[in-house]
């Protein structure tokens, strides 16, 4: 009874931080129709960044700060000066942000080298909590915390405000948007910027347990497709349903059959393929 | 079309000439192109002609080296029996994805042919008892087919590939100007348009699927047998990608652009990793740059000489 409640709050606490980078992978697809293959790269960008602040000052709040900034103005460049040359032109927009995903993963191993790091954990998370014969790191309940906060809070901006509202305008029919008075072009760069923050969010907050590696990139941005094809692409629900479900997929998958951990993730995404292309929530 | 003869006949003629200047070394890397270039060539089939854009090609690649690898070591090395289970692996796993993937189109097809890849790395990489993980399968023998010349040989192993390259680009030039082909294009163009001229278009589109899987299974099969190993990685992302990269590169919907692009390509690897370990920044710097300033290919840029500055 202990390994499944133990494993089972270890995969809501991975499917937490799939959803932070889903979310965005998410977002940027809705409103721009775009697969950014180096949503991956602002994971490790988010996690390095956040070593080195992390390091300089002993702070885990300016370490997130310093991490989500560069991240989020990382992304505002790629989208301002590159992305923005190919609007609805897939094929352009995934060999340049598979490129950019080779630059990052190649600069940060030059940079940080080849080891593995874990980022520390801010002190008050330090210690484990023990509910009968469970033992419970308090850090991992932080993450499904963080994780509920940032699902709840994207949730009130896509329902509950005006620029949420434009969004929504802007996934539906961009064009009409448009004619509408809704400036689509800041729009798409806010967005954007908001999915790599959300990334940039999910290397801080993944440091401590997942670590930040090279391949760590090409690893988290697998895992988050997987979680976006399950989910449906441009579907916030889809990205926290999907994120629950793969994290928990992975982790028993890891612990019952090690030799097939990756297998337990995609056969089921084959199988809701079959059922349904777009996903659980996906629109079309 | 008459040039066009006489140029891929002059052409042949050149690398058929190849063995008689060239190191040894340099031989390999031109058999290691011809080789890529049948991948990307196969590929092209699907993106170029079917407006297909496969992120997950290594995958047919990767199962067609890998079968061929286990037949060889595990089983008996006997060409006649691994060569043609790599091509029908290769074409049984597209015929497989094939269904999935075309349920979808645009970033869509791109997403869900990355995910169907990853499910082969997967199984080659934690499958550690068949596939060997992420060491591989080392020592791969070359076929033994019998004749004067053993395929150890780098000469005879590079005709042995040349014969098989000049094969694919012969079947792939027919398959585009068939009807068949002719039908590819027009669905890439515009899919109602055909659906409306009473084209099965889905049937088109998966005899295609099929077809590119089954050209990257050759270039697996020939791959396993010149390299001596497979790993993990011929089935990954990052060869995928880089398959796509040689297609735009040479000019996609062009037969020979392709080839010309995993040239090039596998002829900048080899030379800047002999100098400088950051291999993979240059590369992804020339995603980048092909996609900003060669959108059309190194084709593209020459037909664009040819006839003149655009009006």
């Amino acid at each position: 009874m202990t390994f499944w409640i133990t494993q089972a709050l270890n995969g809501i606490s991975f499917g937490m931080l799939l959803f932070l980078l889903a979310a965005g992978l998410s977002l940027i697809y809705g409103l721009m129709r775009m697969l950014n293959l180096a949503h991956g790269s602002y994971y490790i960008l988010g996690g390095y960044v956040g070593l080195a602040a992390m390091r300089a000052t002993g702070s885990f709040v300016l370490a997130a700060l310093a991490a989500t900034a560069t991240v989020t103005l990382v992304g505002v460049v790629m989208e301002r000066f590159f992305l923005r040359r190919f609007p609805e032109q897939e094929l352009p927009q995934a060999l340049l942000t598979f490129g950019f995903l080779l630059i990052f993963a190649d600069l940060t191993l030059w940079i940080w080298g080849g080891t593995p790091q874990t980022l520390a954990k801010p002190e008050i998370f330090e210690r484990s909590i023990r509910i009968g014969a469970i033992v419970f790191p308090t850090y991992r309940l932080f993450v499904i915390g963080v994780g509920l906060v940032i699902g709840l809070g994207l949730w009130w901006l896509q329902e509950g405000t005006r620029l949420g509202a434009m969004i929504r305008a802007g996934v539906d029919d961009a064009e009409m948007a448009r004619g509408t008075g809704v400036n689509v072009g800041l729009l798409s760069t806010a967005v954007f910027a908001l999915g790599a923050f959300l990334a940039g969010l999910g290397g801080i907050i993944g440091g401590p347990f997942v670590g930040v590696y090279p391949g760590a990139d090409f690893e988290i941005l697998e895992m988050a497709l997987v979680v976006v094809i399950i989910g449906g692409l441009g579907s916030l629900k889809g990205a926290f349903v999907g994120g629950l479900v793969v994290g928990l997929l992975d982790n028993f998958g890891k612990a019952l059959f090690p030799e097939l951990a990756l297998f337990t993730v995609f056969a089921p995404m084959a199988v809701i393929l079959a059922i349904r292309p777009t996903g659980l929530f996906g629109a079309r | 079309m008459k040039t066009r003869v006489a140029s891929g006949a002059a052409a042949l003629a050149v690398l058929v000439a190849l063995p008689a200047v060239l190191s040894s070394y340099q031989l390999s890397l031109v058999t290691k192109m011809l080789i890529f270039g049948i991948f990307a060539m196969s590929l092209d089939l699907l993106l170029g002609y079917a407006g297909l854009p496969s992120l997950g090609h290594a995958a047919y690649f990767g199962v067609a080296a890998y079968t061929v690898g286990l037949l060889a070591l595990r089983v008996a090395n006997n060409f006649w029996l691994d060569f043609p289970a790599g091509l029908l692996m290769a074409a049984g796993v597209s015929a497989l994805f094939g269904l999935f993937a075309l349920r979808t189109r645009g970033s869509y097809f791109l997403m869900i042919t990355l995910a169907l890849g990853q499910v082969l790395w997967g199984i080659a990489f934690g499958w550690r008892s068949l596939t060997g993980g992420d060491d591989g399968l080392p020592s791969v023998p070359r076929p033994d087919l019998s004749l004067p010349w053993a395929l150890t040989g780098g000469i005879p192993f590079y005709y042995f590939v040349l014969i098989f390259f000049a094969v694919a680009v012969g079947a792939l030039a027919l398959i585009v100007s068939s009807p068949f082909g002719r039908a590819l294009v027009g669905i890439r163009e515009s899919e109602r348009r055909m659906e409306v001229l009473g084209y099965d278009v889905w049937r088109y589109k998966y005899v295609a699927f099929i077809l590119a899987g089954l050209f990257a299974g050759l270039a697996g099969n020939l791959f396993v047998y010149f390299n001596g190993f497979v790993s993990p990685s011929y089935l990954n992302i990052l060869f995928s990608a880089s398959a796509l990269l040689m297609v735009i590169l040479g000019g996609s919907g062009t037969l020979l652009g392709p080839a010309i692009g995993a040239a090039v390509i596998v002829g900048l690897e080899n030379f800047i990793s002999g100098y400088m370990e950051r291999w993979v920044l240059v590369l992804g710097i020339i995603y980048v740059l092909v996609t900003l300033f060669a959108p059309n290919g190194l084709v593209g840029l020459v037909r664009q000489r040819l006839s003149g500055p655009a009006t």
